[in-house]
């Protein structure tokens, strides 16, 4: 995690036939998978790599274009979760009124955590995010009235103007699209003045306050940004999944957001996607190596970051441009 | 345009900058001069609000902006580089110089989310003054490389480029030459003196004696953090003090 305080690889300067290309690839893929998902088990798996990929490019944006690390981000996916449970079963809240209300609610306790932990830097950023989202966790679990304590609670169905949306089909279209509108708002976020502003304190905070960047101010919006992302996502699955427990708000979800950050390439929105395919998919293959599993994955994740430090997505289009044009990807051409 | 009094700066015992007074005219060329760690970038650090002052006052345009923060002091038209670059390697160099021009767009995240009508367009704008701005200062070679590519000596030259691009009234330069041969010294030398010709303030902390001299309008020495002469520079040129403690002694290390 040292390599947060680093700045990451360059950004290519991003072309719009580029963005194009990437998006159609993208809307294509989901338009047309679910016709190779024979059943719903599949499709259940394309769902959840769908939530974790949206998870996984708000997270990017906080880690990967903005430099400051969440080792608890988790917990506002738990945040939403249980506002949405909690506000449609004991108070009886239509799904969608309550949603917006857990995604306000976490938007503002991040808002008032961030103004405080954000001043902290590095290791002592991790620390504190880390607290954060065991403190999350542990009330989760200990307000057993609310929330079923452990064993968890279940969650009503989620309807819209009183049409229920039920069935991994119909779901998988809502996942699917909101995907496809993270990666568009998060890539003109990025292109954007202040998409610049949250790079540029990435890269030095001295030189971006020096240019009347706010520096505070940005690192806020950005981890309110994201933490409400995670919980819209949260309150979302919490109605598709029907029942919920405090795992989903733990220590190994939170790592796990970061591993797909880490691993498909900090700064890279396809490479999100492409770690949350392979946290989505790798535990399903490994499945039958009983055991080994864990061992396994472990090795994949280490010899992986060894082999393309930079995360798959930007090692692999680095390396890319360099044989087509036979230059170092960043020399100027 | 600027006035100093007695500024103070202390980290534990060291006094980097001790007692320091002076005023910069609107529309010239200033320069602070003196030997390593004489407290020049202290002091540049203390205007543009990095470091608060121990002591002193700093007035700006006639307002009190002792301990403000850089970014506010950006928006009232304060600019600087940094004699040990602050370039930001995970951008684009020409998206380094855009960075400069934060202030002038609209920086909302809901409006970069959503595209906000205008947005783009004036960012397009941007970018083409931006790379005009590239150039202007002479990295023009570099408006489409990565800012983790480039040399040194463009790199100190995309700095001068960020700096310009927030439109600013007063233009802190530190040691804009070091680092750079003789033509592309010469060429920061002709830059200094156009930008103070449109009416720009320019001060500059140099080494480069001959620099210093050709393009200043008034000089300040610092030696130990203290002041120790200020003037034209044919007064600091025969000030013995100055001679003595500062063009004398060191002269090797010109
Ligand atoms: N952040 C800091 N913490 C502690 N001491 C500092 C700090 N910044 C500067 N100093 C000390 O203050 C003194 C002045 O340093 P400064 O960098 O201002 O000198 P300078 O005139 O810019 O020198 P140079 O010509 O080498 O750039 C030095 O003794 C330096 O060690
Ligand atoms: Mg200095």
């Amino acid at each position: 995690m040292t390599q947060i305080s680093q700045s990451p690889a360059p950004r290519a300067a991003r072309s719009n036939t580029g963005r194009f290309i990437g998006l159609a690839t993208l809307t294509t893929v989901v338009a047309l998978l679910p016709l190779a998902l024979p059943n719903a088990f599949y499709v259940d798996v394309a769902i959840r790599i769908a939530i974790l990929a949206v998870n996984g490019i708000a997270l990017n944006l906080l880690m990967g274009y903005t430099g400051q690390i969440s080792l608890g981000h988790a917990g506002f996916f738990g945040l939403g979760a249980y506002g949405s449970a909690v506000l449609t079963a004991h108070f009886g809240w239509s799904p969608l009124w309550a949603l917006l209300a857990a995604a306000a609610m976490t938007a503002v306790i991040a808002w008032g955590v961030a103004r405080v932990i954000l001043r902290l830097r590095g290791h002592y950023l991790a620390m504190a995010t880390l607290g954060l989202g065991i403190i999350i966790s542990i009330v989760l679990s200990n307000e057993t009235a609310w929330t079923g304590g452990p064993d968890g609670m279940a969650v009503d169905s989620f309807s819209l103007f009183g049409v229920p949306l039920s069935g991994e089909r119909r779901w998988y279209w809502v996942f699917g699209g909101l995907l496809i509108g993270t990666v568009i708002l998060a890539q003109n976020l990025i292109d954007s003045p202040a998409g610049r502003a949250l790079q540029a304190l990435h890269g030095s905070e001295t030189a971006a306050s020096v240019a009347g960047i706010d520096v505070g101010r940005r690192k806020v919006g950005v981890f309110v940004l994201s933490a409400t992302v995670a919980a819209v996502m949260g309150s979302l699955s919490a109605h598709y999944a029907g029942y919920i427990n405090p795992g989903i708000a733990g220590f190994l979800q939170s790592v796990e957001l970061v591993i797909i950050v880490v691993l498909g390439g900090m700064a890279s929105i396809y490479g999100s996607i492409f770690g949350a395919v392979v946290m989505g998919l790798l535990p399903q293959l490994l499945a039958g190596y009983e055991g080994w599993d864990s061992v396994l994955f472990g090795l994949i994740m280490v010899v992986t970051m060894i082999v393309l430090p930079r995360g798959v997505v930007p090692s692999l289009t680095a390396r890319l441009r360099s044989t087509r044009f036979g230059t170092k990807g960043n020399a100027p051409c | 345009m600027l006035t100093v009094a007695n500024l103070s700066k202390q980290f534990g015992g060291v006094h980097a900058v001790q007692d320091v007074s002076f005023t910069i005219p609107q529309g010239c060329v200033y320069s602070v001069i003196g030997p390593n760690g004489a407290g020049k970038t202290t002091l540049f650090n203390l205007i543009s609000g990095l470091y608060t002052p121990t002591s002193g006052s700093i007035r700006f345009e006639g307002q009190d902006i002792s301990g403000q923060a850089p970014d506010r002091l950006a928006r009232r038209g304060m600019s600087r580089t940094f004699q040990n670059l602050q370039i930001c390697k995970n951008l684009s160099a020409i998206d380094n110089v855009m960075v400069g021009a934060h202030l002038t767009l609209n920086a909302s995240m809901f409006a970069g989310m959503f595209r906000w009508p205008g947005l783009a367009r004036a960012d397009r704008a941007c970018r083409e003054r931006a790379a005009a701005l590239m150039e202007r200062v002479g990295c023009g070679d570099f408006i489409t490389a990565d800012a983790a590519a480039m040399p040194y000596g463009a790199l100190k030259r995309l700095e001068i480029a960020r700096a310009l691009a927030s439109d600013p009234k007063i233009l802190f330069l530190d040691e804009p030459a070091a680092g750079l041969n003789h033509t592309e010294t010469h060429s920061v030398q002709t830059l200094v003196a156009e930008l103070a010709r449109s009416g720009l303030t320019v001060v500059v902390v140099e080494h480069d004696m001959k620099l210093v001299m050709s393009v200043s309008d008034r000089i300040l020495v610092l030696n130990y953090g203290r002041r120790l002469a200020e003037g034209t520079p044919a007064d600091i040129r025969e000030n013995p003090d100055v001679i003595a403690a500062y063009l004398g002694a060191d002269t090797e290390e010109e």
